[in-house]
C-alpha cells in the first residue's frame, strides 16, 4: 500500500522539479525584433537614435543609477532603483545629491561596478580633458542632464552629484546617463570605436555580434543583478528595418517575431492572421507650438482657445486607424502631472467661431496662420494627412492655415533656433512632436522663459512670470507628492491658457507573433525586453 | 591600344577631382545640419560648440581641402551617425551591392541576350511578339514595385524566401546567403534584362538585313554559323548597353536595396542622406561616381577589342 503511494509521489516530485528547473532556463529560440531605426544605435554607452536608441541599445546593454519601472501597462511609469539602491538630497544643501551604489554588480567583462566607475563615466561624458572623454556620447546626453555641475566619490559605494541650482527633478535626468565598463575600455586600447564593437555594460543583455546597419545580436546576461529581470530569451536579435511595409512583410514571412509601428493598413490583416497587436498611450504629444513674439495673433488667448476647439481629434484618431489618443493637454489624464484643468479641450466649432468673432476675426478678415511641418520624422506619426485634416477643420471656422513643408532636419533646426529665425521661413508655428517623459522635458525646457533659444527649446518665446515661478517651485520642492501636485497645477495653468495646440498622443502600436510571450507594453518610450520570449 | 588605355586612365584623375568637388558642394548645399546625426536633444548654444569641435565651423573651401587630403591618404573619417570608420563600412556595402549587382547582371544579361536574339532572329513571329511585350513590361515596370510584388508573393504568401537583409551567413557561398540575394537580384534584373533584350533584338534584326548575311547564306553556311556571325557583329552595340546597365545596377539600386533592407551602397546612401551623415554620404557618392567612370573605361576598352574598326589609339 505504502509502495503504491510512494511511487506516484516520487513521480510527481520529479516532474515538478523538472518543470521548475526548465522554467529557470532561458528560451533557446531567439527573439527577433524589427525596429523602425535605420541604423543600429551606438552601443558605447550613450546611444544615439533618440529614445528608440535608448530603448534598444541603452537599457538592454546598460543600466543607469536610476532606471525606469516598466513592468506595468496600467499606470504611468515611474523611477526605480538601478545601479543606485537609494538616493537623497542633502537636507542642508539642496544642490547635493547622495547616491548609494548597489554592491556586487559586475560589468559583462567581469569587472566590478563601483564609485570609481561612476566618476569615470561622468568624466567620459562631461570632462573634456579626461582621457576617456567622448564628444559623441556627450552630445547624446548633455541636453538631458542640464542640471549637473560636479561629481565626487564619497566611498567605494557612494557618490555625491552636485547640481547648478536646487532641482528636485534631477533624479529623472540621472536616468539618461548609462554606465560603460572602464576595464573593457582599457582592455581595448582606450578606443571608443573598438568599444562600440565589443561593449560591456551591466544590463540584462550583452553584445554578442554587431553587424553595422544589419543586425545586433545580444545574449542574455545570466548574472544580471536583478533576478526578476534576468532575460527569458537566450538571444535577442535587433534588426533595423525603417521601411514600414518591409517590416510588416518580415513579420508576416516569419523573419522577425516582433515589430514596432506596423503600418496602419496592415493591422487588420495581421490581426486576422493571429498576430498580437498591442498599444498604449505614452508620454508623447503631437502639437503645434506657436510663436508668442510681438505682433503674433497667438498672444490672444481667445485665438488659442478657438484653434484648440476647432480641431476634431476623434476624427484624426479615426484617420490613424484608432492608433492615437485625443489630447486634452500636454500630458494624458493618467499622468500624475495632469492636474485639474478647467478648459475642456474638445471639438466645438460653434464656440471656436464665437471666440474668433470676439477676437475681431470675421469672414472679411479671417485669421491666417502659417505652420512649419515635415513629411516624416521621429514621433511625427503621419504628418501629411493629419495636418491636412486640421487645415480642413480650421477652414470650417474661418481660419486659413498655410502648411509650409520642409524636411525633418530643417524643422528641428527651426525649433532650436526659435520662432522668427530665418531657418523657419516666415512661419508662425511648428508641428514638432515632443516627449514628455520627465518634468523637465515636459515643462521646464519648453515653457520657462529661461529656455528661450539659444538656451533651450522654448521655440515659442513664451514668457509668463507665473509659469517661471511655478517651474522654479517645482524644482525646489523635494517631496514627491507635493511636487507632482505642483506639476499638476502648472499643467492646468498651461491648458487653461491654451498655450499650444495639443492634438493627439501616440500609442506606439506593436505587432507580435502569436508565439511571443511576456510582453507588457508600459506607458513609456522605453520598454523592457528582458521578460519577452518566443515560446516553442 | 596600351597608349589608349593609359590615356583613358589618366583622364579619370581630373574627372575624379571634378566629381569630388561636385559631391562636396552638393552635400554641403543641401539643407540640414551635418551634426544632426550625432546630436541628441541639444539646444542652439551647445550646437554651436559642437560644430566647432567637429570642424564644421570652418569655411567650406578649407573643409574641402581637409577632406580631400584625408581621402587621398585613405582616411575617409568616421560616420557621424555610428562612429564606425567609413572605409570598411563602404567596402562591406560595396561587396554586398556587387553581389546582387553581379547576380542581377548575369540573370538579366543571359536571359536578355538569349531572348533578344531569338526574337530578332524570328522577327514577326509570335515568339518575337511575346519577347517584345515582356521586354516592354520589364522596362516600364518600376523595379521597386516589382520588388514589393516579389516580397508579397515569395515571402508573405508562399513563405519561400526572406524579404529582409542579407542574413547572418559569413560567406556568399552558402544557401543562407543565396536565399537572401535571390529576390533583390530578381527585382534588379528585370530592367537590364529587358533593355538588353530590346537592344539585342534590334541589333540582330539590323544585321540580318545586311548584305553580308545574304552572302554567307549564298556560300551555303549553316544557320547556326550565320547566327554566330550575327552575334559577333551585334556584340559591340549590346556591350555598350550592358556596360551602362551594369553601372546602373551598381549605383542605382537605392530603392530596391531599401525595400529589401539590403546592406549595400544604395541603402547606405539612402540612410546617409536622411541622417545627414556627411562623411558617409561623401564617400559613398564618390565611390558610386568612380564606379561609373571605371565601368565606362572598361566598356570602351572592350568595345575596341570587339570591333577592330573602332580604332581609338
Amino acid at each position: 500500500m505504502i509502495h503504491c503511494l510512494v511511487r506516484p509521489l516520487v513521480y510527481t516530485i520529479s516532474v515538478a522539479a523538472l518543470v521548475a528547473s526548465s522554467s529557470a532556463l532561458a528560451q533557446k529560440r531567439p527573439l527577433r525584433v524589427g525596429m523602425t531605426l535605420s541604423e543600429i544605435s551606438t552601443t558605447s554607452g550613450q546611444p544615439n537614435g533618440g529614445f528608440e536608441g535608448y530603448r534598444f541599445t541603452g537599457y538592454t546593454i546598460y543600466d543607469a543609477l536610476i532606471n525606469w519601472k516598466l513592468d506595468d501597462a496600467k499606470t504611468a511609469s515611474g523611477l526605480a532603483p538601478g545601479l543606485a539602491t537609494e538616493w537623497s538630497v542633502d537636507p542642508k544643501d539642496h544642490t547635493k545629491w547622495i547616491f548609494k551604489l548597489r554592491k556586487g554588480v559586475k560589468f559583462h567583462d567581469g569587472s566590478d561596478f563601483n564609485a570609481d566607475a561612476v566618476i569615470w563615466n561622468l568624466d567620459k561624458c562631461f570632462k573634456k580633458d579626461a582621457p576617456q572623454y567622448d564628444a559623441r556620447q556627450q552630445a547624446q546626453v548633455a541636453g538631458r542632464i542640464l542640471s549637473i555641475k560636479s561629481w565626487r566619490k564619497i566611498d567605494d559605494y557612494a557618490v555625491e552629484l552636485t547640481t547648478h541650482a536646487p532641482d528636485s527633478t534631477f533624479p529623472y535626468q540621472v536616468t539618461y546617463v548609462l554606465y560603460s565598463s572602464p576595464a573593457q575600455y582599457e582592455k581595448l586600447g582606450r578606443d571608443w570605436n573598438k568599444f562600440s564593437a565589443q561593449p560591456s555594460g551591466t544590463g540584462p543583455f550583452r553584445v554578442e555580434r554587431l553587424a553595422p546597419r544589419e543586425r545586433l545580436e545580444l545574449a542574455r546576461n545570466p548574472n544580471y543583478w536583478d533576478a526578476k529581470r534576468v532575460a527569458k530569451s537566450e538571444r535577442l536579435i535587433l534588426l533595423p528595418i525603417p521601411e514600414a511595409t518591409t517590416r510588416a512583410s518580415a513579420l508576416l514571412s516569419g523573419q522577425v517575431d516582433f515589430i514596432e509601428a506596423p503600418p496602419p493598413d496592415f493591422i487588420p490583416r495581421l490581426k486576422q492572421q493571429g498576430f498580437q497587436i498591442t498599444s498604449n498611450v505614452y508620454p508623447h504629444i503631437w502639437p503645434y507650438f506657436m510663436s508668442f513674439k510681438e505682433g503674433s495673433p497667438w498672444r490672444d488667448v481667445r485665438v488659442r482657445k478657438a484653434v484648440n476647439l476647432a480641431i476634431d481629434r476623434p476624427g484624426i484618431v479615426k484617420l490613424l486607424g484608432g492608433f492615437a489618443e485625443p489630447a486634452v493637454g500636454i500630458v494624458d489624464p493618467s499622468s500624475p502631472w495632469f492636474g485639474k484643468p478647467t478648459f475642456g479641450i474638445k471639438h466645438d466649432p460653434a464656440a471656436a467661431r464665437k471666440l474668433l468673432a470676439e477676437a475681431g476675426y470675421s469672414a472679411a478678415k479671417p485669421l491666417a496662420l502659417k505652420v512649419f511641418v515635415s513629411p516624416s520624422g521621429s514621433g511625427q506619426m503621419l504628418p501629411k494627412p493629419m495636418n491636412e485634416y486640421i487645415q480642413q477643420n480650421l477652414k470650417q471656422v474661418g481660419i486659413n492655415l498655410e502648411l509650409v513643408t520642409a524636411d525633418w532636419e530643417q524643422l528641428r533646426n527651426c525649433r532650436r533656433a526659435g520662432a522668427g529665425a530665418p531657418v523657419c521661413q516666415g512661419t508662425d508655428g511648428i508641428n514638432n512632436s515632443s516627449a514628455t517623459v520627465d518634468p523637465f522635458s515636459a515643462f521646464g525646457r519648453i515653457y520657462s522663459s529661461k529656455a528661450i533659444p539659444p538656451a533651450g527649446f522654448n521655440y515659442m518665446h513664451f514668457s509668463d512670470p507665473k509659469v517661471d515661478a511655478m517651474v522654479e517651485r517645482v524644482q525646489t520642492t523635494f517631496e514627491e507628492k507635493k511636487r507632482d501636485q505642483l506639476l499638476g497645477e502648472l499643467h492646468a495653468y498651461l491648458v487653461d491658457n491654451a498655450v499650444d495646440v495639443w492634438v493627439v498622443h501616440d500609442v506606439g502600436p506593436r505587432a507580435l507573433s502569436s508565439r511571443v510571450r511576456g510582453w507588457v507594453q508600459a506607458k513609456h518610450w522605453f520598454q523592457d525586453l528582458a521578460p519577452v520570449y518566443v515560446a516553442d | 591600344m596600351l597608349k589608349y588605355i593609359l590615356r583613358r586612365v589618366l583622364y579619370t584623375i581630373p574627372i575624379a577631382i571634378g566629381v569630388s568637388l561636385v559631391v562636396f558642394t552638393l552635400v554641403h548645399l543641401a539643407p540640414g545640419d551635418p551634426l544632426s546625426a550625432v546630436m541628441g536633444e541639444v539646444d542652439q548654444k551647445m550646437l554651436v560648440e559642437m560644430r566647432k569641435s567637429f570642424g564644421y565651423d570652418k569655411p567650406l573651401p578649407i573643409q574641402y581641402v581637409v577632406w580631400l587630403g584625408n581621402t587621398l591618404t585613405g582616411d575617409m573619417g568616421y560616420s557621424l551617425r555610428s562612429g564606425a570608420p567609413v572605409f570598411p563600412m563602404l567596402m562591406s556595402a560595396a561587396k554586398n551591392t556587387m553581389a546582387i549587382g553581379v547576380a542581377a547582371a548575369l540573370l538579366g544579361f543571359v536571359f536578355g541576350i538569349a531572348a533578344g536574339m531569338i526574337a530578332g532572329y524570328n522577327h514577326g513571329t509570335w515568339l518575337d511578339k511575346a519577347v517584345s511585350s515582356t521586354a516592354i513590361a520589364g522596362v516600364s515596370m518600376p523595379h521597386y514595385w516589382l520588388a514589393i510584388i516579389l516580397v508579397i508573393v515569395f515571402s508573405v504568401q508562399l513563405g519561400w524566401l526572406p524579404s529582409v537583409g542579407a542574413g547572418s551567413a559569413d560567406s556568399f557561398w552558402s544557401w543562407e546567403a543565396w536565399r537572401h540575394m535571390l529576390l533583390p537580384a530578381l527585382a534588379l534584373a528585370a530592367i537590364p534584362g529587358a533593355v538588353v533584350a530590346r537592344t539585342a533584338r534590334a541589333a540582330v534584326m539590323e544585321i540580318l538585313s545586311m548584305e553580308f548575311v545574304e552572302a554567307l547564306r549564298a556560300r551555303g553556311l549553316s544557320e547556326r554559323r550565320i547566327l554566330l556571325h550575327v552575334a559577333r557583329n551585334a556584340l559591340p552595340t549590346v556591350l555598350a548597353v550592358m556596360g551602362l546597365q551594369f553601372a546602373h545596377l551598381l549605383a542605382g539600386s537605392i530603392l530596391v536595396e531599401t525595400v529589401f533592407t539590403w546592406p549595400g551602397t544604395g541603402y547606405l546612401l539612402n540612410l546617409a542622406i536622411f541622417d545627414r551623415d556627411m562623411p558617409v554620404l561623401q564617400a559613398t557618392l564618390m565611390l558610386l561616381a568612380l564606379f561609373f567612370v571605371f565601368t565606362n573605361l572598361v566598356v570602351d576598352i572592350l568595345q575596341a577589342w570587339a570591333d577592330p574598326r573602332i580604332n581609338r589609339a
